[in-house]
């Protein structure tokens, strides 16, 4: 049983626990007891909780292998309620009071699943299972594949759909010369020179800074190496230019040296007022991966049964939290690191079976301190299986050379160590496309010094250093980190190390050697996932050569862990069933995150009210207030109608329309951009965004132009205002703004440089309001101006600069409604005093604010287009009869070309026409006009759609506007378009302006 | 001319930061070549300031003038002046390359005054604050919307933003200066 040693009897031990602290917490229900300082996973181990949680394919029983981030066993769901999180790492979560934790992937109960019935189909189980099985007959995929398969996915379940995530969540923006990702024996070495030169240092520790030199009982400056820690982390939290950042992972590097650190800032006090997660988003001249080494796995048959985990793992919970595994350990190995781990249990007063060593000879300084501890060593031999269930009862052995035919000799324990040499963690290094090199003598890929990721300068700004460099002895560890960043003088902690050397590792990738199918079959290469050997070997007999596509196939290192502990021994497997070398192989690639980052981290504080940004008009207050029904336009929000109580949405557009129509209506028209384009070639450059000629409009005038991108596509419209010889004052679609704004800095930064012209967006600097109706000028005239507004005085499509109620006013008469109609643009911040007057002045006329929606059917009874309604990027303004608006006289404009190709001069393109029906039904929005015939596909053929479609009030029935194949011809003709219900709705093709069509309505 | 109305008059917060609205104020946009001896010269005739360097800003007797771009310069002056001075600068510069719009009103501004400005405007703000110095400008955005930042002294700033996200900015700056943020990146 594992369990934790008493103080009494480990002095030493559990140097992260205060056990003055205890902490009570749950699994699945069971209250347990833990100290402040532990993981989940030492607790649970301290209270002999092995078994943690069922695998994914079989159900079978897992326990906890690692004790940090590449465990993938031990992953629970954690909180309830509104803070509940599956697959939660027990070894990375901290302990704290009240923790709540169930174990996943079981039914009814973790003891008794009955899924791992799964385990006696194994044989069937096989990598690629899921293709071979879920594929015939067809149809089954949707109706029974597909749900059984969702239903079975996934190790946790999801967090109940009605809960919001309780906790607030924020990035920050650094910046730095060095950013250090691992706070070991080579991170803090590597920051302390680096500091020491006077850079700006920042470094991020996921779990206990010291990373292994204190398990690994390095002695550094004749000081035990935690003394030497204290010291180190001291000073470094003296120095200005250095930021230390516990709990925090660095999760990805990305081009240019960003990198993202993901700091668990409240994650060990729920509830705390404090955001849970903050993202960092660090910009870092270089960047030093001294993220350590992982531990793997040995391949034998039984390897994930509960009790058995890496040897390096067993040696941290004993010195950082007093836990051990087990009562009677046993040691498996191919190198002389993991007798570390025996030395230390057997001082701890474990009993330790044997160290069963894969090499034919153990002889270095380890093993020999471990026979002289009186350590059973059982050299060239291998663990032939392990014995037990739930938990670890016993070893069976054999020599490593052979097949396994004999079993040599059983061993009664509760607990197995393995070690099969360690990986540097290369992950950082190759998030950016650093390369790695196979080390031979290691048999583990590490940095290739040559390639590093290469930034914007050609240089590498990625370096490795220590075991995440291949450097696994703790006296080279420190050289290679002190190489980094040297210092002058030679007063660097850490220049005298002791630590016993280690003798040379011997590649082990199966246990024994020549194992026969039924040993293979039960050697885990992935946990998680129930990847195992002979999956592996199965998809290299099926033809897997890529272990990009061999990674897929079986799943291999495609759990929550992405194959921390496996991908290594599995491309070994692999490397070896394919007869080529583990180098030529290569590795799966290593993409961001390291570990799982929170969806809270990415989004950080944009949620709820900030989750995007809500543009807001001057009059957006008076809106709200008065009741406005919202409508989303760009990122602003525009009143669709003002609905009175007891009114609907459709009935208050039709009252909107009516007053307008017949009397006077309000409407906040501040949205639409509003563009000076000034300087000396400023006609010039109107004559080549717009269509139409702008360079004759006179000063004082208004004129209605097109923007066509390259292509000739409509991109936008709106109305120019001459301001003066060299000024233009261009109005576009109140979505289009910002996006034409920087279409034309485009075209005069990067194509016509040289032209005299500047482009100030004023967009927000005016509020505009639209005047319209029969009463327009009256209202006006009553506000009292020094403008002339009468008919002669202020035409149609001219502006006048003055003053209006005593507010300093541009007065435009244009008109979008047909309507004797005014746009007043004033200053932001005295619109709202406008708009407060206007309302009072408009009552004996019955005045009325009206929305978008109302503003959209006057318009299309007038026959005006609306881009992004009749326009989709694929509409030429020939298509929509604007060719009036198309200059013949000019030589050049935006687009031109384009409307010149041989697609766009066709004469079966579609065109707008006015769409009536015969019984006078509003079309559905979007409806297609199909014909008989069909397509090559079997498609219905169309000839033509619905662009725009309202209930007239002013007409009493449905119109609509739409782009019907060769429409113009066809006045009169009657076609079917598609009903809501699917059934034809008969429609007669007609002008597009619905109403007054002499304009007398605005020439008044 | 009716009383000119800020974006959210009379906003304040109070968390790791004061966070208060500047009320309106005056402000022009001048864009052409800095180098034109008439420009130096204006801007010395009607505030008191000379030309600012790059991502500098000046500040005169009767305004502030800052660098936005290489072609264009943010006067900065009271807002009941920048009707007279904007007409008194297109009459200097009539018929040259010169543009000059008053733009008082496209813009709410912010002050955030505390010791924790720094990092909580690097909560929102991909800005380097540590080479940030006073009377320096900077054109950066704010989470997701564009943002200048001008800093007026060790722990004070000036936030400008369109109008129209006024409440997005006094919202957001707001969440994020909340106590129990403290990061300790530049408040040590």
């Amino acid at each position: 049983m594992s369990l934790r040693l008493p103080k009494n009897r480990q002095p030493n031990g559990g140097r992260l626990i205060d056990r003055a602290k205890p902490l009570e917490f749950t699994f699945n229900g069971k209250p347990l007891q833990g100290y402040v300082g532990d993981t989940l996973a030492s607790a649970l181990l301290a209270n002999d909780q092995l078994l943690v949680g069922r695998s994914f394919k079989y159900h079978r029983p897992r326990g906890i292998v690692a004790s940090g981030a590449e465990e993938p066993n031990a992953l629970v769901g954690l909180g309830e309620g509104q803070r509940f999180e599956p697959n939660q790492r027990a070894t990375t979560t901290e302990l704290f009071a009240g923790l709540k934790a169930i174990s996943q992937n079981h039914w009814p109960s973790l003891e008794f699943d009955i899924g791992a019935v799964n385990t006696w189909f194994a044989r069937f189980l096989s990598a690629g299972f899921y293709y071979k099985m879920f594929i015939h007959p067809r149809p089954f995929w949707k109706h029974v594949y597909e749900p059984f398969i969702r239903r079975t996915a996934g190790l946790g379940r999801a967090p109940d759909a009605e809960t919001r995530d309780a906790d607030r969540y924020e990035q920050i923006h650094a910046f730095c010369d060095v950013l250090v990702a691992g706070g070991g024996l080579a991170g803090l070495t590597a920051a302390m020179g680096a500091a020491r030169q006077g850079k700006r240092v920042i470094l991020m520790e996921q779990a206990q800074f010291g990373g292994r030199v204190v398990v690994d009982g390095a002695r550094i400056d004749d000081r035990a190496a935690d003394d030497w820690l204290a010291d180190v982390l001291a000073a470094l939290l003296a120095l200005p230019n250095v930021t230390l950042l516990p709990r925090t992972m660095v999760a990805g590097v990305h081009d240019h040296g960003y990198a993202l650190g993901y700091q668990r800032v409240a994650d060990h006090e729920p509830g705390a007022d404090k955001p849970r997660h903050r993202l960092w988003r660090v910009r870092a001249g270089q960047i030093i991966n001294a993220t350590g080494a992982i531990e793997r796995p040995l391949s034998f048959a039984g390897n994930d049964i509960p009790g058995v985990m890496l040897a390096s793992a067993m040696r941290d919970y004993l010195v950082n939290w007093a836990v051990v595994p087990g009562k009677r350990v046993v040691i498996v190995t191919n190198n002389d690191d993991a007798y570390r781990s025996a030395i230390q249990l057997h001082e701890a007063g474990i009993t330790v079976a044997a160290v069963i060593d894969a090499r034919p000879e153990a002889r270095g300084a380890l093993p020999a301190r471990a026979r002289a501890l009186g350590i059973r060593v059982i050299e060239g031999t291998a663990i032939h299986h392990v014995a037990g269930g739930k938990r670890v009862t016993g070893v069976a052995l054999c020599r490593q050379d052979g097949d396994g035919g004999a079993i040599s000799e059983h061993i009664a324990c509760d607990a197995v160590g393995m070690s099969g040499g360690w990986s540097p963690v290369v992950h950082l290094w190759s998030h950016c496309g650093g390369k790695l090199l196979w080390d031979e003598a290691g048999a583990f890929f590490r940095p290739d010094p040559a390639r590093p990721p290469l930034g914007h300068d050609g240089q590498g700004f990625v370096r490795a250093l220590g075991s995440a460099n291949g450097a696994m002895q703790t006296t080279d560890v420190l050289a290679d980190a002190a190489s980094a960043f040297p210092a002058e003088a030679d007063d660097l902690p850490g220049q005298a190390i002791e630590a016993e050397p280690e003798g040379p590792l011997a590649p082990v990738w199966m246990m024994p050697a020549r194992a026969q199918y039924p040993l293979r079959m039960k050697m885990w290469l992935d946990p998680q996932n129930d990847v195992k050997v002979s999956d592996v070997q199965l998809a290299a007999r099926e033809g897997y050569e890529s272990v990009e596509h061999t990674k897929r196939y079986t799943t291999l290192g495609m759990a929550t862990d992405q194959g921390k502990l496996s991908n290594i021994n599995g491309l070994a497997i692999l490397a070896d069933a394919l007869g080529r070398p583990i180098p030529q192989v290569g590795t799966t690639t290593f993409r961001p995150p390291y570990t799982p980052i929170s969806m809270g981290a990415i989004g950080g504080e944009a949620r709820g009210a900030i989750f995007q940004p809500l543009r807001r008009t001057p009059l957006h207050d008076w809106h709200e207030a008065n009741g406005a029904s919202w409508e989303p336009v760009g990122h602003w929000r525009r009143p669709y109608c003002y609905p009175r109580t007891g009114e609907s949405r459709h009935d208050a557009v039709m009252r909107e329309v009516k007053q307008t129509r017949d009397s006077l209506g309000l409407l906040d028209a501040s949205t639409l951009g509003k563009l000076l384009v000034k300087g000396p070639d400023a006609g010039r450059f109107m004559d080549m965004l717009y269509t139409n000629m702008m360079s004759s409009l006179k000063p004082g005038k208004c004129r209605y132009g097109l923007m066509c991108n390259e292509n000739g596509f409509l991109m936008d419209d709106g109305v120019v205002a001459r301001l003066s010889d060299d000024a233009f004052l261009c109005h576009t679609t109140s979505g289009g703004a910002d996006r034409i704004h920087a279409w034309m800095e485009d075209w005069l930064q990067c194509e016509w440089w040289n032209w005299q012209v500047h482009v100030v967006n004023l967009t927000e600097q005016f509020g505009q309001i639209a005047v319209v109706g029969p009463n327009a000028r009256k209202v006006l005239e009553t506000l009292g101006s020094d403008i002339d507004l009468s008919c002669e005085a202020l035409a149609f499509m001219e502006w006048r600069d003055g003053v209006l109620a005593g507010i300093p006013a541009r007065v435009f008469r244009i008109s979008f409604s047909g309507e004797l109609s005014y746009e007043i643009a004033v200053p932001a911040g005295q619109t709202r005093a406008l708009w407060d007057k206007l309302i009072a002045a408009g009552a004996e006329f019955g005045v009325m604010p009206y929305g978008t929606e109302a503003l959209h059917i006057m318009r299309a009874e007038k026959g005006f287009i609306m881009i992004g309604d009749e326009t989709d990027g694929t509409v030429i303004p020939q298509d929509l009869g604007l060719n009036w608006a198309i200059s013949k006289k000019k030589e050049d404009f935006l687009g031109k070309r384009g409307m010149e190709r041989p697609g766009m001069t066709s004469a079966d393109r579609w065109q707008l026409v006015g769409l009536e029906t015969l019984d006078g039904s509003v079309l559905p929005d979007g409806a297609l006009a199909p014909l008989e015939s069909v397509n090559a596909n079997g498609q219905r053929q169309t000839q033509g759609r619905v662009t725009s479609t309202y209930f007239s009030p002013t007409l009493g029935k449905g119109i609509a506007l739409g782009l019907v194949h060769n429409g113009p011809d066809r006045m009169d003709e009657v076609i079917d378009f598609l009903g809501e219900d699917g059934k034809p709705v008969k429609a007669r093709v007609c002008d597009p302006v619905f109403f007054d069509k002499a304009g007398e309505k605005q020439n008044v | 001319m009716s009383e000119p109305v800020s974006a959210l008059p009379g906003f304040q917060a109070h968390g790791l930061v004061d966070l208060a609205e500047a009320g309106p104020c005056g402000m022009i946009t001048l864009r052409g070549d800095l180098g034109l001896p008439a420009l130096a010269a204006a801007l010395q005739r009607e505030l008191g300031a000379a030309v600012p360097g790059q991502r500098r800003v000046v500040r005169g007797q009767r305004g502030a003038v800052a660098w936005m771009s290489p072609d264009e310069l943010l006067l900065m002056v009271d807002y009941a002046e920048a009707p007279r001075l904007t007409s008194a600068l297109e009459a200097v510069f009539a018929g040259a390359f010169v543009t000059v719009a008053d733009v008082s009103d496209a813009r709410a501004v912010f002050t955030l005054t505390g010791a924790q400005v720094c990092d909580v405007l690097a909560k929102v703000c991909p800005v380097d604050f540590a080479t940030f110095q006073t009377d320096e400008i900077r054109r950066t955005r704010a989470a997701q919307v564009a943002a200048a930042l001008i800093r007026d002294g060790d722990e004070a700033f000036t936030l400008i933003c369109f109008r129209s996200v006024a409440q997005y900015m006094a919202d957001l700056l707001a969440t994020v200066s909340a106590p129990g943020g403290e990061v300790g990146l530049y408040a040590r």
